[in-house]
Order: structure tokens, then C-alpha cells, then sequence
């Protein structure tokens, strides 16, 4: 009986103080991170604006294809496919045959992010190998020169940071911008 | 390869600077006996009387009581969502996922079996769920610190205030780092925004407050992500940097608490030797999982590209050894010795580091299990740190090691042989039994990621995982606590020539090898039929 009116006089202490830090860290403390946020440097990263971080995928040969997406929009989401699921492996069988086809390749030229969906559905980076098979078919569609192409890419190509922080990616999202701001 | 190698190395330099400090900052917040006037206002509001220092049981019914209405409170928080602002539509929460949802927030889990996009709005997400994040991650602090005193103290009964140790872990600790690395996360891109979503390219994509839940989701080990893809969604962690910044911040705590231990019991060397065994188990793990996505199948499958293999697999063990759950990449898409290594993680029991709190007293519970044994092997009654490790303490401590792997087995064994489960999974053969395995490890073990092929949404998991984060969470807690309290009423024995060293490799072999030894003694064949028969195939 002691324990019972202990556990209860517990809990409503308990209560109290939850409330009260909901306060602090549940409406002061986002308020706090929110209002910062504002600030003329940061706001635009905050809201996202003209964001380059996610990739949507564009129809139309005009364009750099991103990768394969599990994501069903606005939300964001992966396969969960493992690595020994036969009919997924058939569904990556098709995948590769599909954009060999569409780059006018062999398909052991298919690069493994072209045919592989990301955890997020979002992943705006394709391999620079990707970008590259992409390009004559980019450039023709455009009417523009392979060069002038690739040197576009080699534009939105990241390197390491300090030479080691990160992958060599290309932002097909920023790509994409750029080819209809130059074209 | 190396410039993963170099990477991971960054990280480690960064948790080497800031140890010390640190370490000892959390120290003296939870050693202080003054009050700050913030402090002093709450106590005054929530009625509680700070100097009163409590009983392991008082201790306990704190931790249980809180814990109690924080699910009430986060339950009908989400289930009468229509009425509160920024909840888009997205309606009330259903009864299940709500009940679960509650639980694994309140229990540091941060399982989610929704997703979030369209089912959480802004206001459960920073009223109830941010909320959690930090208190949860408080109260994991305060038992650790209650079983530190228990071997500190001698001849008392008392272990400190729950309320005080609680509001001090959250506004001392959490809070500061909290904010400081949220606006950190905002300079390397992630959002911070009120609204539904942003359209990109002609589509929508959701948005979010992300940055104040990002920053203690990871600092807290809590693992909940605003977005269904976690911390591997670009408004969460958009590069390479945002990525370190966030495993540095799941490491921070659970790692410097090894020195605010040392320090506390008066002797560095036993923090440092706890840190060796973590760091020790940490990295061979990491080359499993990393050596076997390398090789696996197709290592791009569930994988962002700006953080490759290397990113992936770094970030993938630090979850999994913090009982996080956060995660950038799909674990379910793994190799099977990749997700395996994972899997193993959790199996033994998050302690490598752990989680916030729960890996330190985690990691003293198999200490004393450790010395058990080697007291038995000598024939003497084993002591650690000056205190004798008889029949009450081992058995609480047997209680608490023993009992995630009951509520593991039992549960995924019945979830094995349920008709309803095939339907569930989303894939076949052994790594649907992985996926089976993995829901509860994580759930057994407060980490919250998943092989998110399972569909967790029916009404026997959405019920049986609440259950198994419950157990798993508070029977260790309450048994911690009654050794914290058996410890705290002896006195101290004096160190004789009999006495075995625990600051030594003797000792480190001893602990490592009881961690790996419990977890393979028990999951072996569990292990045998999941990821090991899938490395076989």
C-alpha cells in the first residue's frame, strides 16, 4: 500500500515536471534553434529554398537521370531489399538492360548506382561513371556539344573534403538547373 | 578505403578532445550540491524538495513513475492531434501506433513503426516527441549516475534525487549541447522549417523543424528522425560533414561518461579501462560490417551516395553499438554478415558504447558479472571497486543482463510461428527471419532501427514491440537500481594482495570476453539461422 501511494505521489511530481520541461525543451528550445534559423545566412537552408539536397526525377531524355527511387512522394523511403531476393535481383536485371539501352551501352558499362535505389528515395548524386554515360545522349537531345556537357558535370562534380570527408558525386538535381540555364 | 579509414580517425580525434572536459563537466553536475535559480524555480513549481535524497526504491518509483505518465501524456498527445496546429491533415494517430509510439519514445527507443510524413505533424513532433528525446535520454543519465554513487557511497541508503539528477541531466548536459549543435547541423544544410513541404522540381517534398530534433535525436541516442528515411533523408543529414558532426554527437556522451565515471569513483584508470573494452568491441565490429558491405552483392542498394560504404557502414555500427537507431542507410538491404554485424550490436546488450546512461550502467552490470565469474574460478567472493559482489548483487545484475534476451526470444519466437508474419515480411528465406530477429533486438534493446522491410503496423507487433521496449527497458533499470542500493549500504573493502586489479588488461579481457560471451551463449543458433545461413548462400 505504501509502494502504491509512493508510485502515485511519484508520478504526480513526475507530471509536473514533465510539463514543465515540455515548456523548456519542447516549445523553448525549437523557438530558440526556429529563430535562428532565420537569420538572413541560414534561412534559405532551412526552408529549403531552391534546394539542391534532394533529386526528383525528371521525364524526358533532355535530362540526367537519377538513380532509381523506393521513395512514394512527399514522403521519403528505400527498398528493404536484401541482397538475396531473387525477384529483386530480376527487378536490377531489368533496370540495367533498360538504361543500357537508353545510353546506347554494354551493359557491363552500367555503372551500380544507376540500377540500385537509395535509403532515401531522394539521393541527388549519381557516380561521375553515371554522369559520364549520360552525357552524349544529354547533349544530343539539347543540340548541345559533348564537351560543353561534360564540362558541366566536371562543374557539379563535389570532390572530397580535405581530401578525404565524403565521396566524388555528381548533383544531378544542380546539373539539371544548369543545363536549362545554359540551354 | 583510406580516406574512410581517415575519416573514422577525424571522428575519434574529435571525442578525444573533447573527453576530459567534457567527461568532468557531467561530473560536477550530478556531484554539485547547489542549486541554480532555474533549478531552484522548477523545484518550487513542481513541488519537490531537492535536498531530500532518496532510497534505491523512492529512486525507482521516480524512474517508473515518470515514465508512466510521459506514455499517457504522449499517447493522447498523438491521438487528439486534429486539434493541434501544424498537423496538415494528417489526423489523429491510430490506437496502435500511437500506444507504440508512445512507449518507444518514452523508453529511448525511438522504434517508429509510422511514417512520419503522413502520420506526424509539427506539433507532436516538437511538443511530445523532441520533448522525450531529452527526457528520456536524462533519465538513462540518472540511473547511471545512481549506480556510480552506489559504488561512490558507503554505509547509506541513498542514492540521490531522481528530480534533481533529471532536471539537471536535461538542462545542464542536453539542453546546451543540444542547441549549440543544431545550429551546427543548420550551417551544413539542414532545415528548420514550419511548413508541410517544399516543391522541388515540380513535385513536393516534405519538410520539417528538423534541425532542434535532429541535434538531440543523436545527442540523446534517441534514433526518432523527423522524415521516414531517417538520417538518411538530405534535409536530416545533407553531406559528408553533417554526417560526422551527427556521429559524433550519438559517441559524445556515452563515451565521456567512461571519464565522468573515473572521476566520480576516484580512480581515472576504471574509466579509461570500460572505454578500452567499448572502443575495443566498437571497431571490430565496424570491419565486419564494413569489410562486408564492400563485398557485398549489391553495396549501393539502400545506400546514399554522398556517404558511400565507408559513411554507411561507420554510421551503421555507431547506431547499432549506441542503442540510437538512427540510420543513413537501409540496414535491411546489408549483406548478411554487414546487417549481421549490426544485429550483433545490439546483442550485446549496447554497451559498446551503449546508449545515454544505459551503456555506462550496462557495461557495470557485466563488470560485475565479469568479476563474478572470475571469483569463481578462484574461489574467493569477488569485489569491484572496494565493494563485495555477493548474492543480492550478482543476482540483480544477472537480472538485468537476462532480461533482454528473454523478452528477445520470446517474442520473436512467437512472431516466428505466427500465421500473420509471412505476410508481414519483406523478404523471404533467412532474411526474413533476420528481419523477425532484428524488430525485436532493436525493440528488446531500446535502438529503434529496423530491417524496414517488415511491415510492423499489424496489431501483434505494434503491441508485442511496445511490450519488448517496456521490459527491456525498465526490469534492467529497476534491478540496476537495487544494486545501486545493495552496493550503497556496504562499506568499502580494503584492496588486499587478493584483490584483482580492474584497472588492467586482465580485467579489460575479462569484461570483453563476458559481453561476447553472454551474447554468443545465447543468440548462437538465433544467429546460426538468420544473417550467417544468409552469408552462407
Amino acid at each position: 500500500m505504501t509502494r502504491v501511494s509512493t508510485l502515485v505521489k511519484q508520478a504526480l511530481a513526475g507530471l509536473r515536471l514533465l510539463l514543465v520541461l515540455t515548456v523548456v525543451t519542447g516549445v523553448l528550445y525549437p523557438a530558440g534553434v526556429w529563430a535562428v534559423s532565420r537569420l538572413p545566412g541560414l534561412h534559405d537552408n532551412a526552408e529549403a529554398v531552391n534546394t539542391t539536397l534532394v533529386g526528383v526525377a525528371r521525364e524526358g531524355d533532355g535530362w540526367f537521370h537519377l538513380r532509381p527511387s523506393a521513395a512514394t512522394l512527399p514522403a521519403s523511403g528505400g527498398s528493404n531489399k536484401s541482397q538475396v531476393n531473387p525477384d529483386y535481383d530480376r527487378v536490377v536485371a531489368d533496370r540495367r538492360t533498360e538504361v543500357a539501352r537508353r545510353e546506347g551501352v554494354a551493359e557491363d558499362r552500367v555503372p551500380q548506382d544507376a540500377v540500385t535505389a537509395s535509403a532515401s528515395g531522394l539521393d541527388p548524386h549519381i557516380s561521375p561513371a553515371y554522369a559520364d554515360l549520360q552525357v552524349p545522349r544529354v547533349a544530343r537531345e539539347r543540340g548541345l556539344s559533348e564537351r560543353w556537357v561534360r564540362k558541366l558535370v566536371a562543374e557539379h562534380t563535389s570532390r572530397r573534403g580535405l581530401g578525404f570527408v565524403g565521396e566524388v558525386t555528381v548533383n544531378v538535381t544542380a546539373l539539371n538547373r544548369a543545363l536549362t540555364d545554359g540551354g | 578505403m583510406w580516406a574512410g579509414v581517415a575519416q573514422a580517425a577525424l571522428l575519434v580525434v574529435a571525442l578525444a578532445v573533447v573527453y576530459r572536459p567534457f567527461g568532468d563537466h557531467m561530473a560536477r553536475v550530478y556531484q554539485r550540491t547547489e542549486h541554480s535559480a532555474v533549478e531552484r524555480a522548477i523545484y518550487q513549481v513542481v513541488r519537490v524538495d531537492p535536498g531530500t535524497e532518496q532510497k534505491w526504491s523512492t529512486y525507482a518509483l521516480g524512474v517508473v513513475g515518470f515514465s508512466a505518465v510521459g506514455v499517457g501524456f504522449l499517447y493522447l498527445l498523438q491521438r487528439v492531434q486534429s486539434w493541434l496546429p501544424f498537423d496538415f491533415g494528417r489526423g489523429n494517430v491510430e490506437p496502435g501506433t500511437a500506444f507504440n509510439t508512445a512507449i518507444s519514445f518514452v523508453t529511448n527507443t525511438n522504434w517508429q513503426s509510422y511514417v512520419p510524413e503522413n502520420t506526424m505533424g509539427h506539433s507532436v513532433q516538437l511538443v511530445g516527441l523532441t520533448v522525450q528525446n531529452f527526457v528520456s535520454a536524462a533519465v538513462g543519465l540518472a540511473v547511471a549516475m545512481a549506480l556510480v554513487r552506489g559504488f561512490v557511497r558507503v554505509k547509506t541508503d541513498r542514492l540521490g534525487n531522481f528530480w534533481v539528477d533529471l532536471t539537471r541531466g536535461t538542462l545542464r548536459i542536453l539542453l546546451p549541447v543540444a542547441f549549440a549543435f543544431a545550429l551546427v547541423l543548420l550551417v551544413t544544410g539542414v532545415t528548420m522549417s514550419f511548413k508541410s513541404g517544399v516543391a522541388v522540381d515540380g513535385q513536393t517534398v516534405a519538410q520539417a523543424p528538423t534541425a532542434s530534433q535532429e541535434a538531440i535525436k543523436e545527442l540523446g541516442t534517441n534514433g526518432g528522425g523527423v522524415f521516414n528515411a531517417n538520417s538518411a533523408h538530405p534535409f536530416e543529414n545533407p553531406n559528408a560533414w553533417s554526417n560526422l558532426v551527427e556521429l559524433f554527437l550519438i559517441l559524445v556522451i556515452p563515451v565521456s561518461l567512461t571519464r565522468t565515471f573515473g572521476t566520480m569513483v576516484g580512480e581515472r584508470r576504471q574509466g579509461y579501462v570500460l572505454l578500452g573494452v567499448m572502443g575495443t568491441l566498437w571497431t571490430a565490429v565496424l570491419a565486419l560490417i564494413w569489410a562486408a558491405e564492400a563485398s557485398g552483392v549489391r553495396p549501393l542498394e539502400g545506400k546514399e551516395l554522398r556517404f558511400g560504404v565507408a559513411g554507411s557502414a561507420l554510421f551503421a555500427n555507431t547506431t547499432t553499438a549506441t542503442s540510437t537507431g538512427a540510420v543513413n542507410s537501409a540496414h535491411d538491404s546489408f549483406s548478411g554478415l554487414g546487417g549481421g554485424g549490426a544485429l550483433l550490436n545490439m546483442l550485446f546488450g549496447e554497451m559498446t558504447p551503449g546508449g545515454v546512461g544505459t551503456g555506462l550502467y550496462s557495461i557495470l552490470v557485466m563488470a560485475v558479472i565479469a568479476m563474478f565469474l572470475a571469483g569463481l574460478m578462484v574461489g574467493r567472493t569477488p569485489e569491484y571497486l572496494g565493494k563485495k559482489l555477493g548474492r543480492r548483487e550478482v543476482t540483480a545484475a544477472a537480472l538485468s543482463i537476462l532480461a533482454m534476451p528473454t523478452v528477445l526470444l520470446v517474442g520473436a519466437g512467437i512472431a516466428a510461428v505466427l500465421p500473420s508474419t509471412p505476410g508481414a515480411l519483406g523478404n523471404d528465406g533467412a532474411h526474413g527471419l533476420s528481419e523477425i530477429l532484428y524488430a525485436y533486438a532493436s525493440a528488446s534493446n531500446n535502438n529503434g532501427s529496423a530491417f524496414a522491410g517488415l511491415t510492423a503496423t499489424g496489431d501483434w507487433f505494434q503491441a508485442s514491440l511496445g511490450v519488448c521496449m517496456a521490459l527491456g527497458r525498465f526490469v534492467p533499470i529497476i534491478a540496476v537500481l537495487a544494486l545501486a542500493g545493495s552496493l550503497a549500504a556496504q562499506r568499502r573493502a580494503p584492496v588486499t594482495a587478493g584483490t584483482l586489479p580492474t584497472t588492467g588488461p586482465l580485467f579489460a579481457g575479462l569484461l570483453g570476453g563476458a559481453v561476447v560471451l553472454v551474447a554468443a551463449l545465447t543468440f548462437v543458433p538465433a544467429l546460426a539461422l538468420g544473417p550467417i545461413a544468409e552469408a552462407m548462400l
